[in-house]
């Protein structure tokens, strides 16, 4: 709470002391005349001092109110809502993704260490990490959307697709506009993943209970998956923390790439319109998911090692 | 100093950080010398016969304003690496002082800054620019530059944090300020010296990510400002003929990989030098 409302002042102050006139873009094309900039700086609250101004922010805050939008002209918490059930289907498919076939391809190489295997699922998945998504996404698009003309290269629906289509099919045509989004995202973010339970589980099987559990002759399948994984999870909880930020930030270029109508999108358009009220609420959002994903991840670690207790 | 001298010597026997070291190196000189051998990256030579494919000539085609792909990536070199390098140099420094102020100090002192730094860890660093940035109707290289290197202190200076705090403990520091050692003349001589190690692996791997976060915003619009050539903004220009000159933003992408991922080859093998324990 303490590191949220820290949070808060500093994204406030930040913007406020950015040089620069957050008006310049309505004003763009004429010139204002004195009266009618007055008129506007008042009713964006600019005229006052900026304690005053940051007491009404807070103000507003508290009873959820993040201010009206200078390019949509509709209040910034309606738009956020209507723009996170997109985001929430593609971060959640990747987190999925990278939970899955993550974990298991850390497992592998682990168990594969420095052979063949190993080296070369560590070589894919450090260029995954070096990839810069947008560059991705678009190469994807151009590729797979365009030339080969397999998936659409953009958008969550096909405008051609009737209302009376029925549901599967609705379905399959949002899934199939998820591939390529989900796909960039996943692939420059699972490096971390498998890194982190590669050396977890790396850990875990030099213990000599995995060495008796050999010894008992059990199959290796039954050491690596029911006795040594088990314990190598663990650690990775700690990596969703780290991972939110990594997820959002990813997603402000792969939702602009993919024109996916998600958070990442409606920030990248604010950065472009100049509609700092969005690009202000689209942050503050961000950096409570942040906060709770941290004490999430506190908890979760408590309920599952008994020998955590929470401060 | 010296630990860090060697740390830089183990990562170049392992086999991984040399070949990034090497691909770094050749990115580097590419980018230095690059600029006075081909042709002028701003050049339109021929503005109506532009997206030639790559061919003689131009070994990486042109793009739609017929600028030739090539020299605009070596340039793009440049800029990558020289705001890479300051920025990083600058969080290094930032996140070097916090954290033994941090640190050595203790009580209220490190209470405040290590709150703080908690705060500014909560929003994501592409956050933090775009709220500033986009403010900004032309933002000038060095301002662009300050910024990112002031956005990337924050993990520094928890890591620097912990070190000195360790440090402080150990015999001969403990032994220096009995004997009555200044506070400088610990922080400086003692202190400094054995967090270089922590603190190169971080800039190394800090690299990387000033080179993809800086294509990001150059993509967004909001970093390196055109007509100046730099690898996001070119792929951002590649879009509207995505389909026609593909090349025109492929390279560029592949630029960022091969030197983000020789950075990070680099850092890794730092890393496993410096402290092998770590992930």
């Amino acid at each position: 709470m303490v590191t949220f409302a820290i949070a808060i002042t500093i994204l406030f102050f930040l913007m406020r002391a950015a040089p620069g006139d957050p008006l310049a873009r309505v004003s763009e094309g004429r010139a204002l005349a004195p009266a009618e900039l007055a008129t506007l700086r008042a009713r964006y609250g600019l005229n006052q001092p900026v304690v005053a101004q940051f007491v009404s922010f807070v103000r507003g805050l508290t009873r959820g109110d993040l201010g009206v939008s200078i390019e949509y002209g509709r209040p910034v918490t309606a738009l956020l809502a209507e723009r996170l059930p997109a985001t929430i289907l593609l971060g959640g498919s990747v987190l999925v993704l990278n939970f899955t076939v993550g974990l298991w391809l850390g497992v592998r190489q682990a168990v594969h260490r420095g052979r063949r295997e190993d080296r070369w699922l560590t070589t894919v998945s450090l260029v995954g990490y070096a990839m810069p998504s947008f560059w991705l996404g678009l190469v994807l698009a151009w590729l797979v959307g365009i030339k080969l003309r397999l998936l659409p290269a953009a958008g969550m629906h096909d405008p051609l697709l009737g209302a009376d289509a029925g549901i599967a099919a609705h379905m399959v045509d949002v899934l199939r506009h998820l591939i390529l989004p989900v796909l960039t995202l996943s692939v420059v973010s699972i490096a971390a993943t498998m890194r982190y339970q590669r050396s977890a589980m790396l850990e875990v099987l030099s213990l000599p209970y995995v060495t008796t559990a050999r010894a008992k002759g059990l199959p290796e399948r039954e050491v690596t998956w029911r006795h040594a994984w088990r314990n190598a999870l663990f650690p990775v909880i700690t990596l969703f923390g780290l991972w939110l930020p990594i997820l959002v930030t990813g997603s402000v270029f792969v939702e602009a790439v993919f024109a996916w109508p998600g958070l990442g999108s409606l920030a990248a358009s604010a950065v472009w319109g100049r509609d700092y009220p969005v690009l202000m609420g689209a942050s503050l959002l961000v950096a409570a998911l942040v906060v709770a994903g941290g004490v999430l991840t506190d908890i979760a670690y408590a309920v599952l090692d008994p020998r955590v207790r929470l401060a | 100093m010296t630990s860090a001298l060697a740390s830089v010597k183990a990562a170049w026997r392992n086999p991984r950080g040399r070949i990034g070291a090497i691909l770094l190196l050749v990115v580097s000189v590419a980018a230095i010398v690059g600029p006075w051998m081909l042709p002028d990256p701003l050049a339109q030579p021929d503005i109506l016969g532009g997206s030639l494919p790559p061919g003689p000539g131009h070994p990486f085609g042109t793009d739609q304003l017929s600028r030739d792909v090539l020299s605009r990536v070596v340039s793009g070199a440049r800029i990558s690496l020289s705001v890479a390098l300051l920025a990083v140099g600058l969080s290094a420094t930032i996140g070097a002082a916090v954290g033994m102020v941090s640190g050595y100090w203790g009580g209220l002192v490190d209470a405040g800054l290590m709150r703080i730094v908690d705060g500014a860890l909560a929003i994501p660093r592409l956050f933090i620019l775009l709220l500033v940035l986009a403010v900004w109707e032309q933002v000038p290289l060095p301002a662009l530059i300050f910024l990112i290197g002031a956005t990337g202190w924050f993990a520094t200076s928890r890591l620097v944090r912990a070190e000195v705090l360790r440090l402080r403990e150990e015999g001969y520091v403990r032994a220096a300020e009995a004997m009555g050692a200044r506070r400088r003349h610990v922080l400086f001589r003692h202190l400094l010296p054995n967090t270089m190690g922590p603190l190169l692996v971080a800039a190394t791997l800090g690299v990387g990510d000033v080179i993809l976060l800086e294509a990001g915003l150059s993509f967004l619009g909001l970093g390196v400002q055109p007509p100046t050539p730099s690898w996001g903004s070119m792929v951002l220009d590649s879009r509207e003929v995505l389909v026609s000159a593909p090349w025109a933003g492929i390279f560029p992408g592949l630029a960022i990989v091969l030197t983000v991922l020789s950075a990070n080859l680099f850092g890794d093998a730092l890393r496993d030098a410096v402290d092998p324990r770590s992930i």
